[in-house]
């Protein structure tokens, strides 16, 4: 049924339907909604069994999901940024475990600065984690990929994560198809886990494993992610058939055909892409877009595939690995490398800063150009960066450049007032 | 809730078992169909307390619960000597995930069971005293602030055994560890520091709080059974003394157990929603000295330069546990206080 | 369940692990001689049998009592136990009150008429046991309980000896001292009394016997010389009590002075009372510390208007009074006259000055050596004639009956070794469970049940038993105060404390054994058993 709904509501009844057994949270922005409204629905008795336990951090609950995944409970949790920071350890653990948590990570920036706005930064600290990343672009695919979600960790026995662009995409009130509950039982099966914490069949679960065996447990586990590259398209194509929505799967091609330039790019960005790319191609130039739903795995032969015309690549995205470049584009690279096609590099919308189509267009168009840099950092007031850089040039007790860029830009920006 | 001693028979209250008492009046301990929590092969030091004080409560525990019953560890000594690749020693359904999360992974276990309809299960989750008072007290205190059904068992060797001997916020003053070395003009760990975390939990208003040595298994099963009986959050500390950390003799484990208990440095009771029960009264009033020289971690203590200034305050300590929580009956203390003084 | 690899592990693998090679020392579960034991004169196997009496198991532990001493309702009455003033309970509160318990089994056996086992081994040897006091009676039942035959003789006209003609009937009932001797004599001892046995030679050649075993007792009362007029009457104290025995008291008067300081002096005064003193005065030379009277006996006297006259020695004894030198101390401890005097009104003395042995019946056993009254025996309790053995009072020992019964039984063994050609076995003791071996932590705090004592008031009028026995209930509880030294007693501590489950319990009755493979050595089951069953030796590489 098709619902004018935010994003978090979206998710959250989703995941009701899903029937998770444990939920637990920390509330952390932009993630909020999607918990309040999954521990409303256990509160009022509209989503049972389930236990939802209101926790002390981020790292308990993560911890508290670890257990009751391991004790056989289908378990969700969602965070955010700094939240996905303090329990990156139990992260770690629960992928190291193999079990099968769903999570909605609503992307948001990672401080200091401290910043609620969205980019991909958290996302990218967890990169090695061992989880798998999904993207969605929507706030239909962010609804439907937690069903597909659930449907992947249990059947490999790995957690997901599911990446939804904060307040873009969880804040957002836009159209979505919401499933009905029969859909979603049909497509996923009750939680049978590969192991359980069962006091009549007693193992211990979470050994310490030494040089001997190490590698090869991590060897299984990259292997479990390869299985997950046939299985992600193939759950897409079961959900596709079954729902009609067109969600998930590895990549997804925009006017890709005949392109020499391509953009890259991870989440709800794609659409301000397309947008850009519709403009572009009215001015004739043959430009198209990838989007990458499956971080992790990176599925670098559809990705190779996908891009295998173009010439130029442009992989755009809200994160950059500091001192030296993109993160994304690093493995856009690697897979590509061997073809004739260049790849660029662009940061944008770190923190929150909007990513217009006009900036996007000119950045296309400076491609076509070919006056691209090998790394761009979108819509960067050089001005005011040069004019910190120069103050720590120039005193040793500069001060912190984050405060001293917003009294340099508000000092700006009363001068720009004081002129009107 | 008091204890009834057994009486009349020879060891009957303090001895593991005895021939004449019935079965029901033994200990878990005493039972060739014990559980065995915590099997032979596990790789701990000769004379560990920690392993000691594991096998009694989980045995107890699996009494208790009819063996329905998932542990919970965090790293430690315990999880490292248990389960080494390829081998574990543990009898019973065990998970082991970080230093920091046993409680919150306790509660998802306890939640789990209860959403799958196994009320039945019980959870314990366990730590040493870093995992209890350092690093997992965040999620150990979300845990008591929400009453989760989940038995904590801290066991506490007071310090980062596993590592090395580092000080934990466990150690006691003047004990040499790693990080609090015997030197300068207060050698060993400072005073005025450290978490009494049996008062901390206690402070939560949780059901149940105890304290217990492996010097005394009667009553540390006794208070694993009490522990058993409620549901909601429950706290046990157990002082398991450690070979290695404190410089002991390995055959001296559970004799120091018991002077820490006799001495007033540790005192043995049980609260229930933060008002203390019961007392394990002092039943041979022992100067704090005894305890002291058999353990070189307090070596600086004694020999060619004495503190004796030192001792008197780790005494002092002693004495004002025993005053708070009246460890000493008028039989058993009085008649040695003189020796105390001296 | 099929897990996941490496890091999910089934229960239970560790014992592939076989951590026993850490060791450098191995545990090692011994057996060591209680001190109870160690100091029976008797050589009960006290532990032995106080281990069946904790259990409520009372016949198994007469029957192993019996073993060593066929009379325990004697012994639990007279006997001075040593192994009490051994006891490492001592050192914990008081010592368990052996003597008591063993006085509830004897009387127990007599009430429920328990017999001693039928002896059915005849080896054809025939031994002649001379004196029936309890040195020969002693001998008679072990020798029986060999298989020998046994001919007991003795000059006075009922068995028992000292035990019935020194020691008062309130102290030891005649009717429990009838049935303990009754029980050994249905043994099949042929007994013959109101026969002296003049000429030991003759006595033995006459009667074809393979071996002899004189117990003839220290029956003469020591008399010194003391200036006495006509009128005053001297009696020795143990003339006195036999005749008091025999149903004939002489006529003391009513002011009685006893002189000495050991139990027959203590027995006298206590005897003069209920035969109607009202004054009963002990005369002796040193003080109470010195006196080798047993303090408990001491403590019943003088409850029973038995006064003392310390460091005083009889100087004359002229018309009804006693003139006494006062005496002191030196530094040595031996009493010096003082040369003050002072009197005591006194209508009768009784010597109490020690006994001699009458041996005149070895006057043609020219290869037996006496040394100061008393004949000299080996270990064995063979004199230096051959075939003839010697104990009780007769021989160099302290004269208790319980010393006496241990010579019956020592010499019972070394005339079989004797008889049928063997070597005499010794079995080496075990090394002594002392205190320090003891973890006595463990046992409950119990304080030691004393026997009632009959009302003072009835003590100074008849010969009625003055201390009762034990309750079934006070019985038990002292045995269950035995601290079992040096023998496991299934606490199961050892089983209990390993932290490798490296001991194995092998069912009731059987004990532990340690299972090697896993033991690494590290001695808490040594340091934590209460009774000091377990050792720690070298690990042989």
């Amino acid at each position: 049924m098709l619902r004018q709904i935010e994003g978090s509501r979206a998710v959250a009844e989703t995941v009701a339907l899903c029937r998770p057994e444990v939920v637990c949270a920390y509330p952390i922005s932009p993630q909020t909604h999607i918990i309040e409204a999954v521990g409303a629905m256990v509160k009022a008795g509209l989503l049972s069994p389930c236990e939802f336990i209101n926790v002390e951090s981020e790292f308990a609950a993560m911890s508290v999901s670890i257990g009751s995944s391991a004790a056989g409970a289908r378990t969700y949790t969602a965070t955010s940024s700094q939240g996905l920071l303090f329990m990156i350890e139990a992260v770690y653990n629960a992928a190291g475990l193999g079990l099968p948590i769903v999570m909605t990570l609503a992307n948001r920036a990672i401080g200091a600065p401290i910043n609620i706005w969205n980019d991909h930064s958290d996302a990218m600290a967890v990169r090695d984690s061992g989880w798998i990343q999904l993207f969605a672009e929507t706030n239909q695919e962010a609804a439907d990929l937690h069903v597909q979600a659930f449907r992947l960790a249990e059947e490999l026995s790995v957690p997901v994560m599911v990446c939804m662009d904060g307040f873009i995409l969880t804040h957002a009130v836009e159209g979505v198809d919401m499933l009905d509950q029969s859909v979603v039982d049909g497509f996923l099966p009750p939680y049978e886990p590969r192991q359980v914490l069962d006091p009549n069949d007693p193992v211990s679960i979470g050994a310490m494993v030494g040089p001997e065996a190490f590698e090869e447990v991590r060897y299984l586990a990259h292997l479990r992610q390869m299985d997950a590259l046939e299985r992600i398209p193939a759950i897409a194509q079961e959900f596709e058939e079954l729902t009609g929505h067109a969600s998930g799967g590895l990549v997804r091609s925009y006017r890709t055909e005949d392109a020499d330039t391509i953009v890259v790019a991870l989440g709800s960005v794609l659409g301000t892409i397309k947008d850009a790319v519709d403009v572009r191609r009215q001015a004739g130039e043959r430009v198209g877009v990838v989007g990458i739903t499956s971080f992790r795995p990176f599925p670098g032969e559809a990705v190779r595939e996908a891009l295998s015309g173009a010439s130029r690549i442009i992989v755009l995205e809200k994160a950059f690995s500091i001192g030296f470049g993109g993160v994304l584009a690093t493995d856009v690279a690697l897979v590509v490398q061997g073809s004739n096609a260049k790849v660029f590099s662009v940061v944008a919308g770190l923190g929150g800063r909007a990513i217009t189509r006009r900036s996007l267009e000119d950045l296309l168009a400076q491609s076509v150009r070919g006056e691209l840099n090998p790394l761009t950092f979108l819509d960067l007031d050089q001005a005011a960066v040069d004019r910190e850089r120069a103050r720590m040039a120039s005193t040793r007790r500069s001060g912190p450049s984050a405060e001293n860029l917003l009294r340099d830009l508000g000092s700006d920006y009363a001068a720009s007032k004081a002129q009107t | 809730m008091t204890r009834q001693p057994v009486r009349f028979y020879q060891v009957g209250s303090f001895a593991v078992g005895n021939r004449l008492l019935n079965d029901e009046d033994r200990t878990v301990q005493s039972s060739p169909n014990r559980t065995n929590s915590i099997d032979s092969g596990h790789r701990a030091c000769q004379g560990c307390g920690e392993v000691l004080g594991a096998r009694y409560a989980l045995d107890a525990a699996m009494r208790a619960t009819n063996g329905q019953l998932v542990a919970v560890n965090a790293t430690g000594c315990l999880e490292v000597f248990s389960t080494p690749y390829p081998e574990t020693s543990w009898r019973i359904a065990w998970l082991h995930s970080l230093f920091g999360n046993a409680p919150a992974v306790a509660t998802g276990v306890a939640a789990a069971m209860r959403v799958k309809g196994k009320s039945e299960v019980r959870v314990v989750a366990q730590a040493g005293d870093g995992g209890t008072v350092d690093i997992g007290f965040g999620c150990l205190s979300g845990m008591f602030e929400r009453n989760d059904d989940v038995l904590f068992i801290c066991y506490d060797n007071e310090g980062y055994m596993n590592t090395g001997v580092q000080r934990s916020g466990a150690t006691p003053p003047a004990a040499r560890t790693a990080t609090t070395v015997a030197a300068g003009p207060e050698p060993g760990n400072v005073f005025g520091q450290g978490k009494d975390l049996p008062r901390i939990a206690m402070a939560h208003d949780i059901p149940y709080v105890a304290t217990a040595t492996v010097a005394d298994l009667h009553d540390l099963e006794q208070k694993v059974e009490r522990a058993m009986e409620i549901h909601g959050a429950r706290y046990l500390h157990v002082l398991v003394p450690c070979p290695l950390g404190w410089g002991s003799a390995s055959d001296e484990t559970i004799h120091i157990a018991r002077l820490a208990k006799e001495t007033g440095l540790f005192p043995v009771f049980a609260a229930e929603h933060g008002r203390v029960t019961s007392v394990s009264p002092i039943r041979h009033r022992t100067p704090v000295e005894e305890y002291l020289k058999l353990q070189r971690r307090y070596a600086h203590l004694f020999g060619s330069s004495p503190r004796p200034d030192i001792v008197a305050r780790l005494q002092e300590i002693a004495d004002e546990n025993i005053a708070r929580y009246g460890l000493v009956t008028e039989e058993a203390g009085e008649s040695v206080a003189s020796e105390v003084r001296t | 369940m099929e897990t996941p690899f490496a890091i999910t592990l089934n229960a239970g693998t560790s014992r592939a692990n076989h951590t026993g090679s850490w060791r450098t020392e191995r545990p090692l579960y011994v057996d060591r001689l209680p001190p109870c034991n160690n100091a029976c004169p008797a050589g009960e196997d006290i532990q032995g049998w106080l281990y069946e009496a904790e259990s409520g198991n009372y016949e198994a532990a007469w029957r192993k009592l019996v073993v060593d001493n066929p009379f325990p309702a004697i012994m639990g009455r007279i006997c001075f136990h040593p192994c009490e003033t051994a006891c490492n309970r001592v050192q914990v509160d008081d010592a368990v009150g052996i003597n008591a318990v063993e006085r509830f089994l004897g009387d127990l056996a007599l009430e429920h008429g328990w017999s001693l086992p039928v002896v059915t081994l005849d080896t054809g040897k025939r031994i002649l046991v001379v004196g029936a006091g309890p040195a020969g009676l002693s001998a008679a039942y072990h020798l029986r309980r060999l298989g020998h035959q046994v001919r007991l003789v003795d000059s006075a006209e009922q068995l028992g000896g000292m035990m019935r003609y020194g020691i008062p009937a309130y102290r030891l009932p005649r009717v429990t001292l009838d049935a303990e001797i009754a029980r050994v004599v249905d043994l099949g001892v042929e007994v013959e009394l109101g026969h002296a046995v003049l000429d030991v030679e003759a006595e033995r050649r006459a009667g074809n016997f393979d071996a002899v075993f004189l117990a003839v007792g220290a029956q003469i009362g020591k008399r010194v010389d003391i200036p006495a007029g006509d009128s005053s009457k001297v009696i020795d104290a143990v003339s006195f009590l036999h005749q008091v025995a025999e149903g004939d008291p002489p006529l003391l008067g009513r002011r009685v002075a006893v002189y000495g300081g050991g139990d027959t002096a203590l027995d006298a005064a206590r005897t003069a009372r209920r035969l109607g003193a009202t004054d009963a005065v002990i005369v002796y030379r040193r003080n109470r510390e010195r006196m080798p009277a047993h303090g408990e006996e001491l403590e019943q006297a003088l409850g029973e208007g038995v006064t003392m006259r310390w460091l005083s020695t009889v100087d004359r004894f002229e018309g009804g009074r006693l003139v006494l030198e006062t005496m002191r101390l030196n530094e040595q401890g031996f009493p010096e006259p003082t040369g003050e005097f002072e009197e005591l009104d006194a209508d009768a003395l009784l010597l109490a000055l020690g006994q001699d042995t009458d041996l005149s019946l070895l006057k043609t056993a020219s290869d037996v050596v006496v040394n100061d009254g008393v004949v000299q025996v080996q270990a064995s309790m063979m004199t230096g004639e051959d075939g003839v053995f010697a104990g009780g009072d007769a021989v160099p020992a302290d004269r208790t009956a319980t010393v006496a019964v241990g010579h019956g039984k020592r010499a019972a063994h070394g005339i079989d070794a004797y008889v049928m050609g063997t070597a005499l076995e010794s079995v080496p003791k075990h090394e002594l469970a002392t205190f320090e071996k003891l973890n006595t932590w463990y046992y409950s705090d119990a304080p030691r049940t004393e026997r009632p004592e009959l009302e003072r008031i009835r003590r100074q009028t008849n010969f009625e038993e003055v201390v009762g026995g034990l309750t079934e209930e006070n019985a038990l509880f002292e045995a269950r105060r035995c601290l079992s030294c040096g023998n496991c007693f299934e606490c199961d501590n050892c089983f209990g404390v390993c932290p490798d489950n490296a001991v194995i319990k092998l069912g009731p009755g059987l004990r532990y054994e340690f299972d090697f493979d896993f033991c690494k050595g590290c001695g808490i089951c040594v340091k934590e058993c209460p009774c000091g069953a377990i050792t720690m030796v070298p690990e042989i590489i």
